[in-house]
């Protein structure tokens, strides 16, 4: 694994035309190592879908840049799963093989859609929104990217489909090392495979890093209410005389607290509560 | 020589405990019951993802750290093989024997099934306090 970045962002924003439309994206720094794979997490209208489609290069930058490979290296699945609805899924695959010549894997693209419980001469528009999102995953991973882009892939999945896709996604980037920056709400999904963290609020980065690293950086406290300087304050709730605080710490901490490394949850809903209210 | 695959994770993600110490638990276990022998292949790190829908860095982790600890070597190319084994408690010891006529016995006194797992645990502790565990 090198650690090149896969994906970078200088000075990146984006602003859709219209009136009282603000940016998208603004400011946005930071550079993602190859073979990461990347949890893009951030409220509803953070940013997420637009810094998917400018890295898949859908969308031009409105200032600053965005590096990305070329387009024959990178695979973007996008929130509604466009495919042809009236292609069978044997040729919506055929389809993924005559567009990436030279490169295309048939058989990890029919082991995605093996599984879904459907013949491959099922015509798209008769599979169900899980189905097709096994048909989606099977056109970007055949292409045997090296930057694999999902915008919401296991939204529409059940436990078990979104568990099983999730296997052949981790299987891919150990087998082939690909990198894979996906977007999700759902947080269990995200904690155990993703090992990159880029949280967007308001068409910011708000926390961007290594998950094993942002954990080690942040601690978890109960005790007695207290001065917490001079850590950096993430959350903090004070009952009667009981404080609870996640903070990222400067230094050891000492005090009459108990501490904890916070979870991948932890972490997250510390950061989406406290900047909730803060402007966009 | 090809075996198939000797071991699968449970991944628990509620447990609190580190997926890769999860891993590395497992094979020790594996490894004290006799069901993991030297020359045995571990699971790829392929096969463990796509089980478990874990990061595959995890599962690397694991196996270096039981490569620390001596218990495996990765061979180039081949995989992860198990070097040596741990305790002297395999599946059929007479160790095991004992062990099961002095469970069946508690049941017969009528010992709940935790009565006995806090018997056991207390007993343990009494004999191996200060022990890694």
């Amino acid at each position: 694994m090198t650690e090149d970045p896969a994906l970078t962002a200088e000075g990146l924003g984006k602003k859709y035309g219209g009136r009282g439309r603000g940016w998208a994206l603004r400011g946005c720094d930071f550079a993602l190592p190859a073979g990461r794979i990347c949890a893009l997490v951030g409220p509803n209208g953070a940013g997420k879908s637009t810094l998917l489609a400018l890295a898949a290069g859908l969308l031009r930058p409105t200032e600053g840049t965005i590096g990305a490979p070329a387009r024959e290296h990178l695979a973007y699945v996008a929130q509604d799963k466009p495919l042809h609805p009236r292609l069978s899924v044997a040729d919506t695959l055929r389809m993924g093989r005559e567009l990436n010549p030279g490169r295309w894997d048939s058989a990890l693209a029919k082991r995605v859609v093996e599984g879904g419980g459907f013949s491959s001469d099922t015509l798209v528009r008769h599979l169900s929104g899980g189905q097709r999102t096994r048909v989606a995953l099977a056109l970007a991973l055949g292409k045997r990217p090296g930057l694999l882009l999902l915008d919401e892939p296991m939204a529409d999945l059940d436990p078990l489909a979104r568990h099983q896709l999730m296997g052949v996604l981790m299987a891919d980037a150990a087998e082939h090392g690909t990198t894979v920056v996906m977007s999700s709400h759902i947080l269990t999904e995200l904690e155990g495979a993703c090992d990159h963290l880029l949280l967007l609020h308001g068409g910011r980065v708000r926390l961007d890093g290594a998950v094993d690293e942002l954990l080690a950086a942040h601690t978890l406290l109960t005790g007695p209410v207290a001065d917490l300087a001079p850590h950096t304050v993430v959350e903090s709730r004070a009952t009667g005389r009981q404080l609870t605080a996640l903070i990222r710490h400067e230094g050891p901490v000492e005090g009459p607290w108990e501490t904890s490394e916070p979870s991948l949850e932890d972490l997250l809903l510390a950061h989406l509560r406290t900047t909730e209210g803060a402007p966009a | 020589m090809v075996k198939g695959i000797v071991l699968e994770y449970r991944i628990d993600r509620r447990s609190g405990v580190a997926t890769y110490l999860q891993i590395v638990q497992q094979t020790k276990q594996a490894l004290r019951m006799g069901l993991l022998e030297p020359g045995d292949r571990l699971p790829t790190a392929r096969e463990v993802v796509e089980a478990t829908a874990i990061n595959p860095n995890t599962v690397l982790k694991a196996y270096r750290e039981l490569e620390r600890e001596g218990l495996v070597e990765a061979r180039r190319g081949l995989g992860t093989f198990v070097r040596a084994t741990l305790g002297t408690g395999p599946a059929d010891s007479p160790l095991r024997g004992e062990l099961t006529d002095w469970a069946r016995r508690a049941r017969a006194a009528g010992l709940e099934r935790e009565d006995v797992a806090a018997l056991f645990t207390s007993v343990l502790k009494e004999h191996f306090e200060g022990d890694d565990t």
